[in-house]
């Protein structure tokens, strides 16, 4: 089905169980350990090899030579592939990642062997029995010396509106900065894993990935297979925060090791591996200029952002949401991409606006500061319910922005904060508070479902959609339970499958609204067929109970599925609402944030998020996404960077210990308020992103929180205790 | 180097385990960790490898009633111990309290840590009931259950959803609620 | 990991024997360092043998009023010992600083103070590193050393001692118990116990193969306010970027201070514990010779301050 005008009410609005607070489905497996993750597949026969990567250990060059002799004799090895003997590919699809087909290298940690073994500890020891060297050519890897090659993207094309030169050197106030961020790494806890099955002709492959299809069309066209030849399954992902949503070399040299040995092979990527192995989010530079009247109107807003990626890669997106938060009417807004041979570049849990957020947010802190207004005054002023840009002919959606702010300055205590940086104490910590907007795009994406009414009464919902952790499972049940009048407890909720109906996948906060609606639509065609087997008009029923009901007239569901399952399909399709509106989730942060006078250890105390988000599907899962946004942005403000050794091409910390994430002690009681919003133009169900929302914006407001308490702006993420030391009164 | 350069086949060594108090006999090569012990050997893959250096706590098992990081021991040097993972805890149908808990407080989002927080969880609030200090017990000679207390000693576990908060407000409870 | 034999020992005196006699044998006891190290071969040991079953995981009382430590007590163990936690509250403090909860349990006392760097050069076996491949280069030096150690360094090293307990250790003049592989015990401070890198980075203690800890000693209980504090960049569960162990005396004139996260070994102020003085002279005590990076001499204003405060806490808690 279409969606392409604003949708009128319709079954998902009934409120009985969608949109309801509900505990995941999938809890009592996961909390057992009983839900199996790619590698954990037990099959009929446990006759399952073991593969275990090599990666070069240098970012650019050639093999000048690999010796594999000695770990083809080694104890249990049943297969080494090389470039020397790997099979061809010949790939066509965008989405393909050919492993082994030379001996160029054109990352740290890429694919350069693959040993297969009776067990884990043999592959192990013989992947490192093989003698490797290189021809190592120069690379480009630090993303400063290079930015002034960087040229202008399709995916982010530079805009202007108005005189942005002539306003802003004529504004009243300014401010001109440039904020950098670090090269950042999703740090999912499941490394990414595969086990291949070849039986009969057809591949299966069970892998850890967001975005199904998208594996299925990569996995297929790099082994040269029919997709109708290759099934894909990933029920349960262990995270994935956009470093799923690419095909990496675990699926592929498991598959191609299981063809050619006839014995099922799976292989996981070790921690150290991932960080270079597979993607992260770029450093950018970020210049950002602001101009503004006496009063905080914006009347110059420019954002230019500088990253870096390997040839035909993709630019970290960081100036996008420049273009549509806030007014003002001389804009200048662009992205500059340059080429680097770092480790590919990729998403990262809000790719663009995570990180174009911690630069505005603050620059929009330090206009505040130069303007002596509160920056929670300075964002209302400078609320736009148009995209800027275009006008008021391209309207927002929905936009409860300011409602966000207020909400959240009311419930935090917003006005206990003292405007005057380091004026706080509390024993030997300096404490400040910190906002910052939030602010992600929505993105809707097709996505289908097959529904099917069994015989004995449930509901089972089949989709390709994936739950990464974001709750899918129990999302597309209740939308399911809802439609068909059933109790949640009635409803099968099988995903990740391509033998399902393609889905939308997870990425880009998309993955409720898009799969959610693909669900809805199919439910939709299977009422109208109930109604039909019912004898009912299906413009007149409602269901409820179990029952369909028509005017006086009930019918129970199983009555009219005891001689056989019903089932329908259809899918969700997305018109050109997202062009005619700007559409958009927004969101306000307060963080509270305590400095050591002595250390300058920086601690989180305490965090508010309020979020307008459209229709939440099920604030309890929806809190969760919040939780782990707002968790990722302290991670983002603090702590987390890939330090870049330039002379080798590579991240050093490339493993949970010296890569830091945040740790149970660092995360204070946070708190997440959703306001009350239905968005007709999102979807037939009315919502828009959340999961991404929850960290867009926080680590600015962190950073401007630690600016507050002790009166040190750092510009250079993560704000560490080394770049304040020092640098304010004891 | 020397002698490494080529490499010969590990015999293969005998050891009984009890794992949620059932006797498992293995015959494996003596590389095998405790970890890789019970997802590979014994199926038993609720046990979670998320970094197998000890630097995330996924992998948490008890091993004669204490929490250890399966991933850095030898399957081989627990003959004859009594090993506890996330399947002797509880069962979809049968869960223990804080599997419950868990469940209820949204204490998870992916569930790949999950595992290890419910395993970590068990043993720390019979930690703290044994007295034993954290980092950032006030008192070394009083130790009182408390959310910061509770966090500090949960921190060799990471969550990359963070669900911290719900996995502290779940522990809360069944300490609370005296099920532990 | 390269494949090895495994034996669990019966006794002290046997578990010595088969290590002295063969060259590419290793004590494994928490196994948490060194399994790390082996899964990435940077440890490769083709024997291991398992001293867990020893008797060595008992803490007894000295007859001049001071504990023995068996160097098989977990950190745990130690750390909760009433003993510990009444006597000597800055060694409980430090071992609850360090690692986890999980790690705690297993690693022991010996292995503590053994637990080798954690330079992410040593951790990356294609990389350059003096202290795992003699004379092949040190890559902190011009590379990723914001962790590393600021003082006691050399051209072939800037590696850090990663331990919390040792640096309490250190700071109670504790002392390292060894049985020698050729016959006889010895007892060392942890000055004698580490070298310091100069140009043998990889030589990081004095015991000879085959040489076993025993325990460690610590002295009968100094009286004066214990500290440990430890500053790292996340809250819990990260090696320290300083850390200050400290015994202050109550008048706060005097105190027995070390320090960790500066050094490749427990440091103090000019070689002993004991220093007296405001905080800025015993950290330039300390620090003196210091050769920090760009990336590490933040440390130095860091490691004042961090003696600043805790000063401070010693005498407002004197005070009370």
């Amino acid at each position: 089905m279409l969606f392409d005008k604003p949708s009128p009410p319709n079954p998902a609005d009934q409120g009985k169980i969608f949109g309801k607070p509900h505990p995941r489905i999938d809890g009592p497996k996961k909390v057992t350990g009983t839900a199996p993750y790619a590698y954990e597949y037990k099959l009929a026969e446990d006759n399952a090899v073991y593969g275990f990567l090599l990666g070069s250990s240098i970012a650019k060059g050639r093999i000048a030579s690999i010796d594999a002799s000695l770990a083809e004799k080694a104890p249990g090895v049943l297969l080494v592939l090389t470039h020397e003997n790997a099979p061809k590919h010949k790939p066509e699809n965008s989405r393909a990642a050919p492993q082994l087909q030379g001996p160029e290298i054109k990352q740290y940690e890429q694919a350069i062997a693959f040993v297969v073994a009776e067990t884990f500890e043999e592959a192990r020891a013989a992947a490192r029995l093989i003698r490797v060297t290189y021809r190592t050519e120069d690379g480009a890897f630090v993303l400063a010396d290079e930015k002034d090659k960087g040229k202008p993207t399709k995916t982010a094309p530079d805009t202007a509106t108005g005189n942005f030169d002539k306003a802003f050197a004529e504004a009243e106030v300014k401010v001109d900065v440039t904020y950098t961020t670090p090269d950042q790494s999703q740090s999912m806890m499941e490394p990414h894993a595969s086990m291949a099955v070849w039986e009969g002709g057809k591949l299966t492959v069970y892998t850890s990935h967001q975005v199904l299809h998208w594996a299925h069309a990569g996995i297929a066209d790099t082994l040269g297979l029919d997709e109708d030849k290759v099934r894909v399954v990933s029920a349960y992902i262990g995270g994935g925060f956009g470093s799923k949503l690419e095909v990496y070399s675990d699926p592929i040299l498991s598959s191609m090791a299981a063809i050619k040995l006839g014995r099922p092979v799976k292989t996981a990527l070790t921690r150290p591996q991932i960080y270079n192995h597979t993607t992260h989010r770029p450093a950018t530079i970020q210049h950002i200029q602001l101009g503004a009247d006496r009063d905080g109107r914006l009347t110059a807003v420019g954002h230019r952002t500088w990253s870096g990626d390997q040839e035909g890669g993709e630019p970290e997106t960081a100036s996008e949401q420049t273009k549509l938060l806030y007014g003002g009417e001389n804009r200048r807004v662009e992205t500059r991409l340059t080429v680097l041979d770092l480790p590919k570049g990729g998403s990262m849990r809000a790719p663009g606006e995570a990180v174009g957020m911690l630069a505005l947010e603050c620059a929009m802190d330090e206009l505040a500061e130069a303007l002596g207004m509160d920056p929670v005054d300075l964002r209302i002023v400078n609320d736009v319910q148009y995209d800027p840009e275009k006008g008021p002919e391209r309207p927002f959606s929905s936009r409860k922005f300011v409602e966000c702010l207020k909400t959240g300055a009311e419930t935090f205590g917003w006005s206990a904060r003292k405007s005057k940086p380091g004026s706080v104490r509390d024993g030997d910590w300096l404490v400040g508070m910190g906002v910052a907007s939030a602010f992600r795009k929505n993105i809707v994406q097709e996505s289908g479902a097959r529904v099917r009414l069994m015989p004995d009464g449930h509901l089972v919902i089949e989709t390709q959609q994936t739950d990464i952790g974001t709750g899918s499972y129990t999302m597309l049940g209740m939308i399911g339970a809802e439609m068909l009048g059933l109790p949640l407890d009635a409803v099968d909720v099988r995903l990740g499958d391509t033998d399902f109906p393609k889905a939308s996948g997870s990425g880009g906060s998309w993955g409720a609204n898009s799969a959610g609606s693909g669900v809805y639509y199919a439910c939709e065609a299977l009422r109208k067929e109930l109604a039909r087997k019912a004898g009912f008009n299906a413009e007149s029923v409602s269901f409820s109970d179990g029952r369909i009901i028509s005017g006086g007239n009930a019918v129970a569901l199983t009555d009219i599925v005891r001689t056989g399952a019903v089932e329908a399909s259809d899918k969700a399709e997305f018109g050109d609402l997202t062009e005619k509106y700007a559409q958009a989730s927004f969101g306000a942060h307060f963080a509270e944030v305590a400095v050591h006078a002595f250390t300058a250890e920086i601690r989180v105390r305490r965090m508010l998020s309020v979020c307008a988000a459209g229709r939440i599907f099920n604030p309890v899962t929806a809190r969760s996404q919040c939780l782990g946004g707002m968790t990722m942005g302290i991670g983002a403000a603090l702590m987390e960077e890939c330090v870049v050794d330039p002379r080798y091409g590579y991240f050093v910390n490339h493993d949970l210990a010296e890569y830091q994430v945040p740790v149970h002690a660092d995360i204070p009681d946070l708190d997440v308020i959703f306001l009350d919003e239905l968005d007709d133009q999102s979807s037939p169900l009315r919502g828009k992103g959340v999961g991404e929302l929850g960290i867009c914006g926080v680590g600015a407001s962190v950073a401007n929180a630690v600016y507050n308490a002790c009166g040190v702006r750092v510009r250079d993420y993560p704000v560490t205790l080394d770049k304040i030391i020092g640098r304010f009164d004891l | 180097m020397n002698s490494e350069d080529t490499a010969s086949a590990t015999p293969r060594m005998s050891v009984t385990l009890t794992v949620n108090g059932k006797d498992e006999h293995l015959t494996i090569d003596p590389r095998v960790t405790l970890l890789d012990a019970l997802r590979d050997h014994l199926g038993l893959t609720g046990t979670k490898k998320g970094c197998d250096h000890g630097q995330c706590g996924a992998c948490t098992v008890h091993v004669n009633g204490r929490r250890i990081n399966s991933c850095l021991t030898l399957a081989v040097m627990h003959e004859g111990e009594d090993v506890t993972t996330i399947e002797g805890l509880g069962t979809p149908e049968h869960m223990h309290a804080l599997q419950q808990a868990f469940v209820e407080r949204d204490a998870f989002q992916c569930g790949y840590c999950t595992p290890g927080q419910i395993c970590s969880a068990a043993a720390v609030i019979e930690e703290i009931e044994a007295g034993i200090p954290s980092h950032v017990t006030p008192d070394l000679g009083d130790v009182q259950f408390s959310d910061e207390e509770v966090r500090e000693r949960m921190s060799g576990n990471l969550c990359r959803c963070a669900a911290y908060p719900n996995i502290i407000a779940a522990i809360r409870d069944v300490r609370e609620g005296g099920k532990a | 990991m390269k494949s090895f034999t495994y034996e669990r020992a019966e006794t002290l005196e046997q578990a010595a024997g088969i290590v002295a006699a063969n060259a590419e044998a290793k004590f494994i006891a928490g196994g948490t360092n060194l399994l790390d190290l082996m899964k990435l071969e940077i440890e490769t040991p083709r024997h291991l043998v398992d001293i867990n079953h020893l008797g060595l995981d008992r803490i007894e009382e000295t007859e001049d009023g001071g504990l023995k430590i068996g160097a098989l007590v977990r950190n745990t163990d130690l750390a909760a010992d009433v003993r510990v936690r009444r006597d000597y509250a800055v060694l409980t403090r430090a071992l609850v600083a360090g690692a986890s909860g999980q790690l705690r349990n297993k690693a022991t006392t010996a292995g503590n103070l053994l637990q080798r760097s954690r330079c992410p050069y040593f951790y990356d076996p294609s990389k350059p590193c003096n202290k795992r491949d003699p004379g092949s280069g040190c890559s902190a030096l011009e590379g990723h050393s914001r962790t590393l150690a600021v003082v006691g360094t050399s051209d072939h090293c800037i590696s850090q001692h990663p331990s919390d307990m040792a640096v309490a250790l250190r700071a109670l003049d504790a002392r390292v118990n060894v049985m020698s592989a050729r016959g006889g015990e010895k007892s060392l401070t942890l000055d004698e116990f580490y070298r310091l890198p100069g140009e043998t980075p990889h030589i990081e203690t004095v015991l000879q193969h085959g040489d076993l800890i025993t325990g460690v000693t610590l002295p009968k209980p100094v009286k004066g306010v214990h500290f440990y504090r430890k500053v790292r960049d996340r809250a819990s569960y990260a090696f320290a970027l300083v850390s200050v162990a400290a015994v202050v005396d109550e008048d706060g004139r005097e105190g027995r201070y070390a320090f960790g996260g500066i050094a490749p070994r427990p440091w103090t102020a000019g070689g002993e514990a004991r220093a007296e003085g405001g905080a800025s002279v015993i950290a330039a005590r300390a620090l003196d010779g210091a050769r920090p990076t760009g990336e590490n001499v933040f440390k130095l204003p860091l490691l004042e301050r961090t003696l600043k405060a805790v000063l401070k806490d010693a005498a407002q808690t004197s005070g009370k």
